[in-house]
């Protein structure tokens, strides 16, 4: 790829989706997009991004973006924060929000959904520990590609049995042919929405909880600072926000505070101030 | 070291399958029948099983049955690893004792997720 088209490809990207690509990712751009090259008959990647650089195509825009956000994920990807929530964030919140018995999480870049649904089924697994409960799991992501996978809730045999247990398969899936579906009574607990984190998202409300891993490691440190800055501002002060196993606070924000006993686990600090008004009406 | 059996009828799945187990340090042990199994077993019991459903002789899961049944064969984790990929068998095989269930065509990945599942990595 000549360097001027990989230089237009870090602008598309970065004014569309925040992503801040450098120069050593090179090697993605070309697994990622090699696919769209073929499936649209293009004679190699230079055609495709001359095609983007015309600016008319907006499904191809659209598909060069899902193609370099989209990423890989699993149901209970990395183990150890869904341990957390159920040891560590919901008992903690079941005790502090007893009589409004109201929760609200987020997951913040949710991909095809494993992670909603991951946290739908250990919430379900607790049902009898929450009689009365009204808990909401909002799921968003930049692609509406991904969002729509995500609400259908179809996944091949490959994808659910990577971190899934198969008691949990049986309990909350139902086999379509050699697919699996999410099950009726775990589809209606999460709310997807399509949302794109450098927007204003300050009317989704306050949260509880909120999952946001692997996803801000592709913006840079300022975009990354700012996006952690407007999410406190969204959290209850006694809420939970969980980056990815390689995400940190720590020189981005003072709007969290890494948890005492917990790695990975933030808090919003003391100091946050509510989301102001004024920038709320903006949005 | 973890002491893992793969028990299968196909010798290219026990050569995947113990490739893929050996690299998670497991010392592997092959058979190609639920008979070979339930006697390896009878001498001296492995930690952990990945077991084929359909094989001459005795299957998977008469194997499983008879082996919940014996003096200290409910201490092996038992992974079924078959193409039996609906509802029925997997609850079957639960019911029977298994611990976790792959269902094939199966990758390094997800031996990993499942063997971590039940504790084994």
């Amino acid at each position: 790829m000549i360097d001027a088209d990989f230089e237009f490809l870090t602008r598309f990207l970065h004014e569309r989706s925040g992503i801040a690509l450098s120069k050593d990712k090179a090697y993605l751009v070309e697994s990622r997009l090699l696919p769209l090259v073929r499936s649209h008959k293009f004679a190699d990647l230079g055609e495709l991004i001359g095609r983007l650089r015309f600016g008319s195509d907006a499904v191809l825009a659209e598909e060069v973006i899902d193609a370099m956000t989209t990423n890989e994920t699993f149901f209970f990807r990395d183990k150890v924060p869904f341990d957390r929530f159920t040891e560590v964030m919901l008992p903690q919140l079941i005790k502090a929000r007893a009589t409004e018995r109201r929760l609200r999480i987020w997951c913040a870049a949710c991909s095809t959904g494993q992670e909603p649904y991951s946290l739908a089924m250990l919430l379900k697994e607790r049902a009898a520990q929450l009689p009365g409960w009204k808990i909401e799991i909002v799921a968003t992501d930049l692609s509406p590609t991904v969002i729509d996978r995500a609400r259908a809730g179809v996944y091949t045999q490959f994808e659910v049995q990577r971190g899934l247990p198969i008691q949990l398969l049986l309990k909350y899936f139902e086999q379509k042919g050699e697919k699996w579906e999410i099950s009726p009574v775990l589809k209606p607990m999460v709310q997807f929405r399509t949302l794109n984190l450098l927007r204003d998202f300050s009317s989704l409300g306050r949260f509880d909880i909120v999952f946001c891993r692997n996803v801000l490691i592709y913006f840079d440190e300022r975009t990354r600072g700012d996006i952690m800055e407007r999410i406190a501002r969204l959290m209850a002060p006694d809420g939970y926000l969980t980056l990815g196993a390689a995400e940190t606070v720590i020189g981005l924000t003072n709007a969290f505070a890494g948890h005492s006993e917990h790695r990975g686990l933030y808090q919003p600090s003391r100091s946050v101030s509510p989301q102001p008004v004024l920038a709320r009406i903006a949005g | 070291m973890k002491h893992c059996l793969v028990v299968d009828d196909s010798s290219v799945i026990r050569k995947v399958a113990r490739r893929i187990l050996e690299g998670f340090g497991f010392q592997v042990g092959e058979a190609g029948d639920g008979r070979q199994a339930l006697d390896i077993c009878l001498q001296a019991m492995p930690d952990a099983i990945l077991l084929d459903w359909n094989m001459p002789v005795m299957d998977g899961f008469e194997f499983l049955t008879q082996l919940r049944q014996v003096p200290d064969g409910d201490k092996p984790k038992v992974v079924f690893c078959t193409t039996e990929n609906d509802v029925a068998h997997i609850a079957r095989a639960l019911r029977a004792g298994a611990n976790e269930y792959i269902m094939k065509p199966f990758d390094k990945d997800i031996v990993e997720a499942k063997f971590q599942e039940v504790g084994l990595i």
